[in-house]
């Protein structure tokens, strides 16, 4: 197990130095010159000349890149052009909101997607299982904005039982201590703002795990269906064992393994879900942030954002594949 | 050369399954009647669309679906139901661009790299791996980011989004091909390596390729949608659903209609693609089709 680790480890920091080369040179072939966007329309040649050298942008494009990997591992992007703070500080302030948002968005997709698969494959074929089947394929043919949209509309506007954006009322603010509202809600230790947090966060949760909770029981019911036909669980149901502890010991038990690994894998789909649910609800993520720094052409804040997102997704695949392996020996050997 | 010939006759592919057969299935056929009126919209949404898309009439503005307006109008007086059917020309246009740039970079990239094998391999996968370290939307956003927000570099990336996910279902289909005998035949009679792949390997790959190409395009139009929605694709006043979508997002609350008829046209079209595309996979693949 420490060789395999050790191997996915080497590969991980390749593909991060690919993933900072891909960030690097994709953004430095943006149209426009930076110095031109800071000084404005009104700035001579020389003092655009002057800031491209202060920026360092004269230098040769490999020399920039190896600046820019440097001032990377120190966390230095350099400063938002649009707020002026470093851009690490801004990303860095938003992504517990993002974590907040997919976390919450996990767990809806669990809690609803395993048990929803374990029922639907109890039943195979059963008007249940039929219904739960056509529900998770429209689940996964929806596009997530239209779905927040109509959740926004529905629960929102017309039966007005959930607020329609932000993280908290305008006004309200538990103190900060980690940057998700929830868990600085429960830190604060007042009852009513745990209720309001949790009260926002609903209907974006809703919306970002309805894809995942979809896949995730469509792969529990077909796992589950496999395993129904192995011999151990065959062998089980000689025993005399009762049927739900075949089920939950036996079938589901193995069956769980693979369906590990695919709610491991939801973390690229949330991510990405995220920049469109942040948007819809309002929420000052690490989405939104990369939108507005996108539209502004505030390239420091989008590097910081992208590396640190990719890095995030890069280490937690890492996390499931080592998790795989330690279930499952084949993998290691392979 | 006799003995080559009884190879190729030997080890030829086994027959491949009809592609139309596919349309036994119940869900297959209402997913290609989905596509189909889609693709009908494309052509005949001028002949059809009762108004013309980008026509303002402010005094007609926010009008709930009537007689006049069968899907209302938005906060111009624009008839939604005509910005629907013109709509769906953006969305094909997307699946061509899109899909189009993944699957032939894609293709090329998967078959040089299964073909070749090792550092060409080595090579093309690592590449592969660093664009799949990225979550899809986020490497779109990179991309458009650098070209400009307009709906063609929207399409430019996500298609090369979507290019490693036909890289490495190629590749794998390539290796498995690559050493079976009818390659080593063509091989043989000193068949060059460009003839080899495409005259041999690539036929040989079809099957994923369709199956890939349909999931994929249900996939594309999503995408192309969310990326006008954030202001990174189609510019108003396009009628691309997504930045129907977005140029309705501030009146949705009082007037239903404006969000809902773009968004549940790209659901129609993405679950039509989507159940065309897991049936040929089934149809295909002879362990799901046991299942």
């Amino acid at each position: 197990m420490t060789q395999y680790i050790i191997r996915r480890v080497i590969q991980l920091t390749f593909v991060l130095v690919g993933v900072s080369v891909v960030v690097f040179f994709t953004l430095h072939v943006l149209p426009g010159d930076v110095a031109q966007m800071l000084l404005g329309d009104r700035a001579t040649t020389e003092q655009v000349a002057r800031l491209r050298q202060q920026l360092g942008l004269d230098q040769p494009i490999y020399i920039q890149y190896f600046r820019f990997v440097v001032g990377a591992l120190d966390g230095d992007f350099g400063m938002s052009l649009h707020s002026s703070h470093p851009a690490f500080t801004d990303v860095w302030d938003a992504f517990p909101i993002t974590i907040q948002l997919s976390l919450a968005a996990l767990f809806v997709a669990v809690a609803g997607g395993v048990p929803l698969g374990v029922l639907a494959a109890v039943w195979p074929l059963s008007r249940f299982d039929n219904t739960v089947m056509t529900v998770t394929l429209f689940g996964v043919s929806m596009p997530i904005f239209w779905l927040g949209l109509m959740l926004i509309l529905v629960f929102g506007a017309q039966l007005s039982l959930l607020p329609i954006g932000g993280l908290m009322p305008i006004g309200v603010e538990p103190p900060r201590v980690t940057g998700m509202s929830v868990v600085d809600s429960f830190i604060s230790g007042r009852i009513d703002y745990i209720a309001l947090s949790i009260h926002h966060l609903i209907l974006p949760a809703c919306t970002l795990g309805t894809i995942p909770m979809a896949l995730i029981t469509r792969i529990t019911r077909s796992e589950m269906l496999s395993m129904r036909s192995q011999d151990h669980v065959r062998t089980a149901r000689a025993k005399g064992l009762s049927e739900p502890r075949v089920v939950l010991k036996h079938v589901l038990r193995n069956a769980l393994i693979p369906v590990v690994t695919v709610i491991g894998l939801q973390l690229g789909l949330l991510l990405s879900g995220a920049v469109l649910t942040e948007t819809i609800f309002s929420l000052p993520g690490l989405g939104r942030l990369m939108i507005n720094a996108i539209l502004d052409r505030d390239y420091p804040v989008v590097q910081a954002a992208a590396l640190l997102t990719a890095f995030v997704f890069v280490v937690v695949n890492l996390v499931v594949d080592l998790s795989y392996a330690y279930l499952d020996p084949r993998i290691r050997y392979r | 050369m006799t003995t080559v010939e009884i190879a190729i006759t030997e080890q030829a592919p086994p027959p491949r399954r009809s592609v139309l057969r596919v349309l036994r299935r119940p869900t297959a056929r209402v997913g290609a009647i989905i596509v189909a009126i889609f693709l009908l919209l494309t052509v005949i949404a001028p002949e059809i669309a009762p108004y013309d898309p980008y026509d303002q009439d402010f005094g007609a503005a926010l009008q709930e679906p009537s007689l006049d307006h069968f899907f209302g109008t938005d906060q111009y007086g624009r008839d939604e139901l005509s910005r629907v059917m013109y709509g769906t020309r953006t969305a094909l246009f997307s699946i061509l661009v899109a899909d189009g740039i993944a699957l032939f970079i894609g293709t090329m990239l998967g078959l040089i790299a299964g073909f070749y094998g090792k550092w060409v391999d080595s090579a093309i996968m690592r590449l592969v791996d660093v664009l799949l370290a990225f979550p899809y939307l986020l490497l779109a956003l990179i991309i458009v980011a650098a070209l400009g927000p307009s709906l063609f570099h929207s399409m430019i990336a996500i298609g090369i989004v979507a290019t490693p996910v036909y890289a490495r279902v190629i590749r794998g289909q390539v290796l498995a091909v690559r050493t079976t005998e009818f390659v080593l035949a063509a091989r043989a009679i000193g068949g060059s390596a460009g003839r080899i792949m495409l005259r041999h390997v690539l036929p040989n790959s079809f099957t994923p390729i369709l199956v890939m190409a349909t999931l994929q395009a249900g996939t594309v139009v999503v995408e192309t949608a969310g990326l006008s929605f954030l202001g990174m694709g189609a510019q108003p006043p396009s009628p691309d659903w997504g930045s129907v979508l977005a140029e309705g997002q501030g009146y949705f609350l009082t007037s239903w209609w404006i969000a809902t008829f773009p968004g549940l046209a790209i659901f129609m079209v993405v679950l039509g693609f989507n159940l065309l595309g897991d049936a040929l996979r089934d149809h295909f693949d002879p362990r799901r089709r046991k299942e």
